[in-house]
């Protein structure tokens, strides 16, 4: 297989294990035949039951109070009203779906935060698959609403205890497992990331925010946007929010990083206090992938850190990795302080109450909405329920100007 | 071409015994110690795990050893200025994850990413002969072949129970030292009993036959015992693989470097005494 088949520039690639290559191949196979030539009507199915299940098309919506806040028209994707309330399920759906036609009978994912994960527990027992989530204990832990979500939609849990148990041990231990079982079971994995072509069929899956949004953009405000704004932690909202805007030059695309509580990083240590991978890592590969990580000068990963989980990880898709080197994208970054000010704000100007990933790219607003144009179109990746005890116990911690007053509460 | 360190030592050893350990559990200064013993217990080879703080490749044996290892500060730098001082018969082989070969001596800020022959011309000073890396198919293996090729290591390429006809035809043809047989789906660590995974990719394999010009084939993963050493030997193997069992035994024993000595003659026993049964090939 050519070079460029397989990766995007220098990113990419397929850096697994040989028991993996032929699932990988099997993989690709079926990706070319059913999602991108429609064989036995694959996509009809899927689009189906994203309209039905998942609540598709999401509306593109003006914020008014944004709008007139920061001067501009302010568009906001609102993939929060996705089933599950994220976009997450595109890719889960689209992923386990692809899995019953390649006649897989067991399905497994990681999760973080465990957005990913419930997204595909409710895909699997929507389509009747055995589905087994692996998620780092510190998570498991951190994250009890969403671990029953999985246990109710039927899906098995299990904890994982190596090295800080979050996210990145979850992936090694869904490599591990598909390393055994390959044969008969498909591995979701849940962002643009992984080997090829996982990061261009998840995109692919994901594509339908932007494609749905430059529709909706030219209908609504009779333009393209200026510049289109979206978080990254692996980067699948983000493509999803980038790709069918990609060869619009005059669109700028902001990829909006976890600044966490500081770009700098403790090399001694092994930590890196935020998840800013395109803004300040460097090249390696990290599960599957050639792309930009956050690593020592050894090759070490870092432990990340963000107050969004669902942001906190290492490493970042390849594609956008690229679409940084190649200046089509900019990535930029928003501190967890700004973050949680973004969230209150959006809930109390729009009643919209955005996950503390989406967060990250409304925070960009308030940073630099003089550097976006005259029409914005913000990614709205998912709702903020499963944050809301992240965010008082964060809030409580800082003194946010945007933070509401809960004095009803008794101290 | 003419044979490397390490295809000469399986041929002359026939059949060899390759073991693994990860460096610096729990120091590089006992490393060394285990190294020299195991080459006193008979090992042909010898693979040093260089640690990697994301091992997929691994079981919770080796991912504990890489642990230990990385918590007592092992870095690359250290790790080869312990291969620096050792002195083997047994050739001595890296096993490592991507990321560290391409990390070393890189400064991270080039143009065109991160380049793999600093770490390649490293290992060849300390005098290692060869390098494996498990999460490397050969689709990707194109920069560290030809480094390897200019600084005369060899790169060990693994054959899995899924790797089938124009895979398995493009590994072999890439392969030098030794063809790594994986036995059995899966992740590394020590198990009660052979694979008949392994039987059938010795079959598979039997077509690329060591006394005709291709490579040594060894298997591993899972491999703990003397019976299982003969088993695979009988079946068709020139050499056996072992670590998890070490790393148990450096984890547990009371004097680990008698008890690897010990081991290591036990498994060599036992493959020699499966070369016994084995049907006469040569
Ligand atoms: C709502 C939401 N947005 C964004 C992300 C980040 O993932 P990605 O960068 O792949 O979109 C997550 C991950 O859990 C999420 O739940």
């Amino acid at each position: 297989m050519s070079e460029s088949e397989t990766s995007f520039g220098r990113y990419g690639g397929q850096y697994v294990p040989e028991a993996l290559m032929p699932a990988l191949e099997e993989l690709e196979d079926a990706y070319q035949r059913y999602v991108l030539e429609n064989e036995d009507g694959f996509l009809d199915e899927f689009e189906e039951r994203m309209r039905e299940f998942g609540g598709r098309p999401t509306p593109l919506q003006r914020a008014d109070r944004l709008s007139e806040r920061y001067g501009r028209e302010v568009y906001l994707k609102r993939e929060d009203l996705v089933h599950g309330g994220a976009h997450k399920l595109n890719n889960a759906l689209g992923q386990v779906l692809l899995a019953k036609y390649m006649g897989k009978e067991r399905i497994i994912a990681e999760t973080g935060a465990g957005q990913h994960g419930t997204a595909t527990a409710m895909a699997a027992a929507h389509l009747e698959m055995p589905c087994e989530i692996y998620m780092g204990r510190t998570d498991v832990n951190r994250q009890r609403p969403n671990v029953y979500r999985m246990r109710m939609n039927g899906a098995a849990v299990n904890p994982v205890d190596a090295g800080s148990a979050t996210l990145k041990e979850a992936i090694n231990a869904t490599l591990r497992d598909w390393a055994t079982t390959v044969e008969t079971t498909h591995y979701v994995i849940g962002s643009v990331v992984g080997p090829h072509p996982f990061p261009k069929m998840v995109r692919d899956f994901q594509a339908v925010i932007s494609e749905e949004a430059r529709e909706q953009i030219q209908a609504q405000a009779g333009r393209l946007p200026d510049s289109v704004v979206a978080c990254a932690g692996g980067g699948s909202n983000t493509m999803g929010a980038f790709h069918a805007f990609v060869p619009d030059e005059s669109v700028a695309l902001y990829a909006v990083e976890a600044g966490g509580s500081s770009l700098d990083i403790d090399e001694e240590a092994g930590l890196a206090p935020n998840s800013a991978t395109l803004s300040t890592g460097t090249d390696g590969v990290l599960h599957g992938a050639m792309t930009k990580l956050l690593q020592s000068g050894d090759g070490q990963i870092m432990e990340s850190h963000s107050v969004s989980a669902g942001l906190d990880y290492a490493g970042v898709g390849p594609e956008l990795s690229h679409l940084v080197a190649t200046d089509r994208v900019t990535p930029v970054s928003v501190d967890d302080e700004t973050a949680l000010n973004a969230f209150h704000r959006l809930s109390r100007l729009e009643g919209i109450i955005p996950a503390l990933e989406s967060s990250h790219a409304l925070g960009y607003l308030e940073d630099a909405a003089e550097d976006l144009g005259e029409v914005v179109v913000v990614n709205v990746s998912g709702r903020g329920d499963k944050d809301l005890e992240t965010v008082l116990e964060e809030t409580e911690k800082r003194d946010l100007e945007a933070a509401p007053d809960v004095e009803v509460f008794e101290r | 071409m003419t044979d490397s360190d390490i295809e000469r030592a399986i041929r002359e050893h026939h059949p060899a015994l390759i073991t693994y350990i990860t460096a610096g559990d729990p120091s590089l200064e006992e490393t060394k110690a285990y190294v020299e013993a195991l080459d006193r217990g008979g090992s042909d080879l010898i693979e040093l795990g260089l640690p990697f703080s994301e091992p997929i490749a691994e079981g919770p044996t080796i991912q504990a050893a890489i642990n230990r290892s990385l918590a007592a500060g092992t870095t690359p730098r250290r790790f080869f200025e312990m291969v620096d001082d050792l002195e083997t018969d047994a050739p001595l082989l890296v096993m490592t994850y991507y990321n560290m070969v391409l990390q070393y001596g890189s400064s991270g800020e080039s143009r065109d990413g991160p380049d793999v022959r600093p770490f390649v011309e490293r290992a060849a000073e300390a005098g290692l002969s060869g390098i494996i890396v498990p999460d490397l198919p050969a689709e990707e293996s194109g920069p560290l072949k030809a480094a390897c090729e200019e600084f005369g290591l060899d790169l060990v390429f693994i054959v899995a129970p899924t790797t089938a006809g124009e895979r398995l035809e493009t590994i072999m043809s890439q392969a030098s030292g030794f063809v790594y047989v994986q036995a059995r789906l899966g992740t590394t660590g020590a198990r009660a009993d052979v694979s008949g995974a392994t039987h059938e990719s010795l079959e598979r394999l039997a077509a690329y036959d060591a006394s005709a010009d291709g490579v040594p084939k060894a298997v591993g993963f899972g491999v703990s015992e003397a019976d299982h050493a003969a088993e695979i030997v009988t079946a068709g193997a020139d050499g056996v693989i072992v670590g998890s069992a070490l790393i148990d035994l450096i984890a547990d024993a009371d004097d680990p470097a008698a008890a690897l000595e010990a081991k290591a003659r036990e498994l060599k026993g036992g493959a020699e005494a499966g070369l016994a049964d084995a049907p006469t090939k040569q």
